[in-house]
Formats: structure tokens, C-alpha cells, sequence
């Protein structure tokens, strides 16, 4: 019977694919650099124009990407704890659906740039407050009742952006479209998004274990000495807010949440100890490479990055699970 | 020195729904003593298990954990010191059977270190006790369900508590299993120092590995005493409203409803 594979080579491994996907990030482009110019600029050196192109343009936009990445994963690695459902992921209980509005209204209204993204980050405060409070109900939390009020407040949400595109016009539909698909040119500067990538992480880290326990049920969870309530309410804000920066930053991105997670699942087993670091490198490189491909495939034109994601994600996902015999 | 029985209970009333599970029911629960609950279905066997462990509130009276009041412990604490086995277990995310078993080691274990050497000899050791070593990279979702139920029985031997509250531990078990599980706890409250409380549908088995029997009749009474005083047959039928006669056989007395 196959042993698991031990958490550092594994962890090692996706470190490496980081670095290697940041490389790709900097170096692929309109114009194309070597591998060896791109570690000159890193280390402080490089011409001017290599210089512009890798620290003032691309190092930004694959910070951002790796950052959205990591943030969705994890994000999706907390929710299927939560409600205890292989198939949630970060936008299940709706908070996409909220920043959508928000940033569908704003770019409807014809603002630009942080107005987009603060609308997005306040429509999805928004949602999660809603779900939060309805679900409580007058008995409490269960997934279930959870994941219902969720779906149900996205399917609200679903309407009222089916109603803003219609409203919209031509020149706002365009980037509208786009929004919903997950982009990254939006991007700020990156640096935020990482911030709360990692402290995020070095929060969650420490309670991987009692993820590995809740994973199992609540009752179970509680009788092995698990707070269950605060808890649950605890996981539940900070994957809201992990979804909220990364849905801020680069729209609605899909499939990283789902199936990142999974692929851990797959490669390295459910101890959330390695998992949540694992999914956060292997997100963040997912969509750092997906961003690089989504912005060159067809330069100057520029893809969806959500698109790229997909064709990458889905055949190698479906790969993993049919080749898999252990758990799943 | 008289130290503290490792579960007290005074007075206690336990309802569920408007239901009476149980009224006034004084409990000390010594090491090395093992009682039986019985009762029809949906008299209240599981509430009182999980109220017992601090997982529901009780209406009035006060449940002790070592001397301590349940309620103001933290739960780590508890679960240091009283298991569960729970009727059902969910298993919706993968996981492995000695991830599994793995996870009773959770409140033994401080926050910042992972499973030692020790609590995985711990888990494999209850594996084999269970039947299941050889078994262990096998998901979980992949074995039977009394397969299962052995494994949730090895979660909470890892556990290693002071206090077992099992509910229908022999649930889904063939017969040898059953034996040797109920022997092996009986074993380790009289060897150990651990107690257990067990809620069970066949009286036999009560009579066979218990020594205190608590019987729960759906409206708040309950008889509850020595295993000889209270399973009779008559008791049984009244219980069960089903007639029970006691048959002898060379090894004691079996009850059978008939």
C-alpha cells in the first residue's frame, strides 16, 4: 500500500514550482526576456528598459496573481471544512456574488480603478454579513442551513447581475464581462494581497489540526475537545475575507478554489498541516502561470484570466482523479 | 485520601422535545465499573450520553468530571478525560483510517506540536486491537460499515480516556467482534482504572459485561442499580412491553423475548 508522501519533499516541491512559475511570470511578455536578465534585475542589476518591464510592470501583476491565488485556494481548502462539502468552494455562499454587484454598479456608475475594487470589497463584506446572520436562524448553525442561505443569497446576487448587465451599455458591458470573469489588469500594486496572504496563512497554520478534527463532524470535533462554535464562526470570517480581497483584487477568478485543494487531496492526503501551505503555493503558481499565458497567448490582446485557469485546471484535475486509488 | 469518582452526577434531569429522558438520577461512576443503559428506541439513551459528555445542556441538576463541574471545564479538558463513540460519524472528506484513528490523540496533544511517535503506536496499536492493522493507508470511505464502527472504536481507544461513554457500541459488529470489543473495555476499566458507560440492545450482553445496569422507560423514571437486582425478566418486559423469559444454561441466564 502506497505511504503517503512526506510533507517537506512535497512542500519543497511546490516552493520550487513557485519560483519557477515567478520566473515565467517576469521573463514571458511583448517583450521577452532571458532567464539570466530577469535574475539580474532581481538582484538589483539589469538595463533600464529590463529593469521598467520586470519591476514596475510584471513583478506587480504576478505578485497579485500569486497572492489571488493563494488567497482563493485557501479560502476553498476552509469552506469544504466548514460545510463539510467536497464540492464547496469560496464563492458558494455568495460572497462573489456581492462584490460582483458592487463592482458591476460602480463600473456602471463609470468609475474606475479604486472604486471598482472598493465597491467589490464592500459588496462582499456585505454578503457575508448577510449569510452570517440569516443562517443563525433561531437554531443555529448547520452546514446545511449554512450552505443553503449561501446559495441562495448567490443566486440573489446572480439576478441582480444579470439585471445590471442588461442595463449597462456597450462600453461598460466589455470590462463588465471581463470583471466577471476574473482579470487581473485591474491589479493595485500586489503588495496588499500578499500581506494578507501570508499572515493569513501564519493564522491558519496553527489550527490545521483542529481543521484535520472538524473535518470529521461537529459533534465528533466537540468531543475531542474542539470549541466547535467560535470556531466555526472563526473560519467562516476568515475565508469571507480571504475570498473578499482575492474576488476584490482580480474578479471573480474560478476554479482555483474548488479543485486546488483537491489536487493536495490527491497528491499528499488531508492533513490540512501541509494542505494549507500546499494550497497556497500551488494556487498562487496556478494562476501566475495562467496570467502569464492569459496576457500572451494572444498578445497585445488579453484573455480572461478565469479562462486560462479552466484549460489548465481541468484536464489536470481530471487526470489526478482518474489516476487516483486512495481517498476521494 | 478518598479520591473523587471519575464521573458524578446529582440529581439530574435530562429532557429532549418536552421529552423526559431521565428525573433525579444520582449517579457515581467509580474506576473499574461498567454499566449498561437500555432502553426501546427514542427513550432518550443517546441525549443522556451526550449530556453526560457536556454536548447538550441538562434542565437542572449538576454533572462532576473528576470532582470538577462539567460545565466550567474547557473542552480540551473534557475530552483529556471522557471519550464518546457517537452513533454515526460523517465522512464526506477523505481521509485515511489512520488519520482517523490518528485524531484521538487531538486534546492530548499540545497546540503547537504534532502526533509523536508515541500517539501513532497508540493508533496502530488500537488498529490491530480493532482488527484493522494492515488497513491503515485504506480511505476510509473504502471499508464496510462494521469495518467502520471498528475504527470509530479505535478513535476513541487512542483517545485513551478515564471515562467511556459508548452509544451502541456493538451496533453493526458480528458476534465476535462483539464479545472481544466489550471484553477488551470491561478489561481495561478493571485493569486501568477506567469506566465505562454503555448503551445496548441486547440485554445478554449487559448481563454478561456489566456490573451496574440503567434502565430508561421514556417518561423520566428509571431504575437503575446492581446488574442482579435490576435485570430481571420482568423488568425487561416491562421495559421493552414484549415478554421476556429467562432461560438457564450451564453459563448463567439468558433473557429472550419472545
Amino acid at each position: 500500500m502506497r505511504e503517503r508522501l512526506h510533507p517537506l519533499p512535497l512542500l519543497s516541491a511546490l516552493v520550487a514550482l513557485t519560483a519557477i512559475a515567478l520566473c515565467v511570470a517576469l521573463a514571458v511578455g511583448s517583450v521577452p526576456l532571458p532567464p539570466h536578465s530577469v535574475i539580474s534585475v532581481l538582484s538589483g542589476n539589469g538595463d533600464p528598459l529590463a529593469r521598467t518591464l520586470v519591476l514596475e510592470l510584471r513583478l506587480p501583476r504576478a505578485i497579485t496573481a500569486f497572492a489571488t491565488g493563494g488567497l482563493l485556494a485557501l479560502a476553498g481548502a476552509l469552506m469544504q471544512v466548514l460545510l463539510r462539502n467536497p464540492l464547496a468552494d469560496p464563492y458558494i455562499l455568495g460572497v462573489s456574488g456581492g462584490a460582483a454587484v458592487g463592482a458591476l454598479l460602480s463600473l456602471l456608475l463609470g468609475v474606475a480603478g479604486f472604486w471598482v475594487s472598493g465597491s467589490a470589497f464592500v459588496g462582499a463584506l456585505i454578503s457575508m454579513l448577510i449569510v452570517f446572520v440569516l443562517a443563525h436562524g433561531r437554531g443555529g448553525w448547520t452546514p446545511t442551513r449554512l450552505l443553503l442561505t449561501g446559495i441562495v443569497v448567490a443566486f440573489g446576487w446572480g439576478a441582480a447581475i444579470s439585471l445590471l448587465l442588461v442595463l449597462s451599455d456597450d462600453a461598460s458591458l466589455r470590462s463588465m464581462l471581463f470583471w466577471l470573469m476574473g482579470d487581473l489588469s485591474y491589479r493595485s500594486s500586489g503588495w496588499l494581497p500578499l500581506v494578507v496572504i501570508i499572515t493569513g496563512l501564519l493564522i491558519c497554520l496553527p489550527f490545521a489540526r483542529h481543521l484535520n478534527v472538524l473535518a470529521r463532524g461537529e459533534t465528533l470535533a466537540e468531543a475531542l475537545g474542539v470549541s466547535v462554535r467560535p470556531f466555526t464562526i472563526a473560519i467562516y470570517i476568515a475565508a469571507s475575507l480571504f475570498t473578499a480581497v482575492a474576488v476584490t483584487e482580480a474578479g471573480a477568478i474560478g476554479f482555483v478554489g474548488l479543485v486546488v485543494p483537491h489536487m493536495l487531496r490527491l497528491i499528499s492526503g488531508s492533513d490540512h498541516r501541509t494542505l494549507l501551505p500546499g494550497a497556497v503555493l500551488l494556487g498562487g503558481s496556478l494562476l501566475m502561470l495562467a496570467d502569464t499565458l492569459a496576457r500572451s497567448v494572444l498578445a497585445p490582446q488579453q484573455l480572461p484570466v478565469g479562462v486560462v485557469t479552466a484549460a489548465i485546471g481541468v484536464p489536470l484535475f481530471l487526470y489526478l482523479l482518474n489516476r487516483a486509488r486512495g481517498p476521494l | 485520601m478518598s479520591a473523587s469518582p471519575l464521573l458524578e452526577t446529582r440529581s439530574l434531569t435530562v429532557s429532549i422535545a418536552g421529552k423526559c429522558v431521565c428525573r433525579n438520577f444520582d449517579l457515581v461512576l467509580d474506576p473499574g465499573s461498567c454499566i449498561g443503559v437500555l432502553g426501546s428506541n427514542g427513550v432518550g439513551k443517546t441525549t443522556l450520553l451526550h449530556s453526560l459528555a457536556g454536548l447538550r445542556p441538562v434542565d437542572t441538576g449538576e454533572i462532576f468530571l473528576g470532582g470538577i463541574v462539567l460545565k466550567e471545564l474547557p473542552r480540551r479538558r473534557i475530552a483529556q478525560q471522557l471519550g464518546l463513540l457517537m452513533q454515526q460519524q460523517e465522512d464526506s472528506l477523505p481521509a485515511t483510517v489512520l488519520e482517523t484513528a490518528l485524531i484521538g490523540r487531538h486534546p492530548h496533544i499540545d497546540f503547537w506540536r504534532w502526533e509523536s511517535h508515541n500517539d501513532v503506536n497508540l493508533a496502530r496499536r488500537a488498529l490491530k486491537l480493532v482488527g484493522l492493522d494492515g488497513l491503515e493507508q485504506r480511505a476510509q470511505t473504502q471499508l464496510s460499515g462494521g469495518e467502520r464502527r471498528r475504527l470509530a472504536i479505535a478513535t476513541i481507544l487512542t483517545q485513551d480516556p478515564q471515562v467511556f461513554l459508548l452509544d451502541e457500541p456493538t451496533h453493526q459488529l458480528d458476534p465476535h467482534h462483539q464479545l472481544a470489543l466489550l471484553a477488551h473495555f470491561t478489561s481495561l476499566s478493571h485493569s486501568r482504572e477506567r469506566a465505562v458507560i454503555m448503551s445496548l440492545h441486547d440485554a445478554n450482553l449487559a448481563a454478561r459485561f456489566c456490573d451496574q445496569v440503567l434502565m430508561l422507560f421514556g417518561d423520566g423514571e428509571l431504575l437503575f442499580g446492581n446488574l442482579e437486582e435490576i435485570l430481571t425478566a420482568e423488568n425487561l418486559s416491562r421495559l421493552y412491553q414484549t415478554t421476556v423469559i429467562p432461560v438457564d444454561w450451564p453459563g448463567g441466564t439468558a433473557y429472550l423475548p419472545i
